[in-house]
């Protein structure tokens, strides 16, 4: 986090010096405040997680957006042609072991996915109610979800 | 270069929004009107908001544009979760062809409280 703070003022004073305020310049004093920091980590002693995290962030944006797009298309086409392809129903999803706060973001990104809504969460925490909208097995649209969306949350946040 | 991919942004935004439209018309059921409700739809503002930043090119529209989009995807969710929610424990049925319902079973087991 600290290093984040770091990396965001070094933008800043790239843009400062640049002399012009665009996200543009911001992103790319960002890209070199980056390169920066990861070069002189030996002498400053930056944590060395936040380099991992960044990308770990960015690939878990360019995933969610391919599969909100994705997932988009299908329920378009479901809504398009005349015949109904959906199945839908409701799944038990195991949260077991997780914090409230990732609970909250996966149940987020689940509701943010076309095809998949979250719709409750048990009293004691352990499970969250899913309604689904293409389900062939339950089983295995749980295993798509654990290997794809949770495995990509947690390595953003953990 | 720049206006062919505003014009492209706006395009898929567009009808990402009137497939939206339809889908709520056109889906059986209350739950699955939700899915095309919050998500179809929240793709299809980000797509109009994106080619708004792209066309103004500034740092305050570019700024505000990505707060609208982040809240936009930080509300949209809840909203679906809450409404969708109170529609089950109210009593709302999902469709004849519906696979299977892991919270009716969950609650006739007595795990989840009845309403």
């Amino acid at each position: 986090m600290k290093m984040f703070l770091v990396n965001i003022i070094l933008a800043l004073i790239w843009g400062a010096m640049s002399g012009e305020m665009t996200f543009a310049s911001f992103l790319l004093g960002y890209i070199v405040g980056y390169i920066l920091l990861l070069l002189t980590q030996r002498f400053t002693g930056a944590e060395s997680r936040y380099f991992g995290k960044v990308w770990h962030i960015l690939l878990f944006i360019v995933f969610f957006l391919k599969e909100m797009l994705v997932a988009s298309l299908r329920v378009a086409y479901d809504v398009l042609t005349p015949t109904h392809h959906n199945r839908p129903g409701i799944i038990k999803y195991s949260v077991e072991g997780m914090t409230d706060i990732e609970i909250t973001l996966l149940a987020k990104v689940i509701s943010l996915t076309p095809g998949t809504l979250t719709m409750d969460v048990s009293e004691d925490g352990k499970w969250i109610y899913i309604h689904a909208m293409f389900i062939d097995d339950p089983d295995v649209l749980r295993q798509a979800i654990k290997a794809t969306i949770e495995k990509r949350l947690m390595e953003v946040l953990r | 270069m720049r206006e062919i991919l505003i014009a492209l942004l706006l395009w898929t935004g567009g009808l990402f929004m009137f497939i939206a439209a339809i889908g709520i018309v056109r889906l059986p059921g209350l739950y699955m009107r939700m899915h095309a409700a919050t998500k179809v739809g929240t793709l299809g503002i980000s797509g109009l908001i994106l080619a708004a930043m792209l066309d103004f090119a500034d740092m305050a529209v570019t700024t505000q544009g990505f707060l609208v989009i982040i809240f936009f995807y930080l509300t949209a969710p809840i909203a679906a979760h809450m409404i969708s929610r109170a529609a089950y424990y109210s009593g709302v049925k999902m469709v004849a062809h519906s696979v299977v319902d892991e919270l009716k079973e969950a609650r006739e087991n007595g795990e989840e409280k009845k309403a």
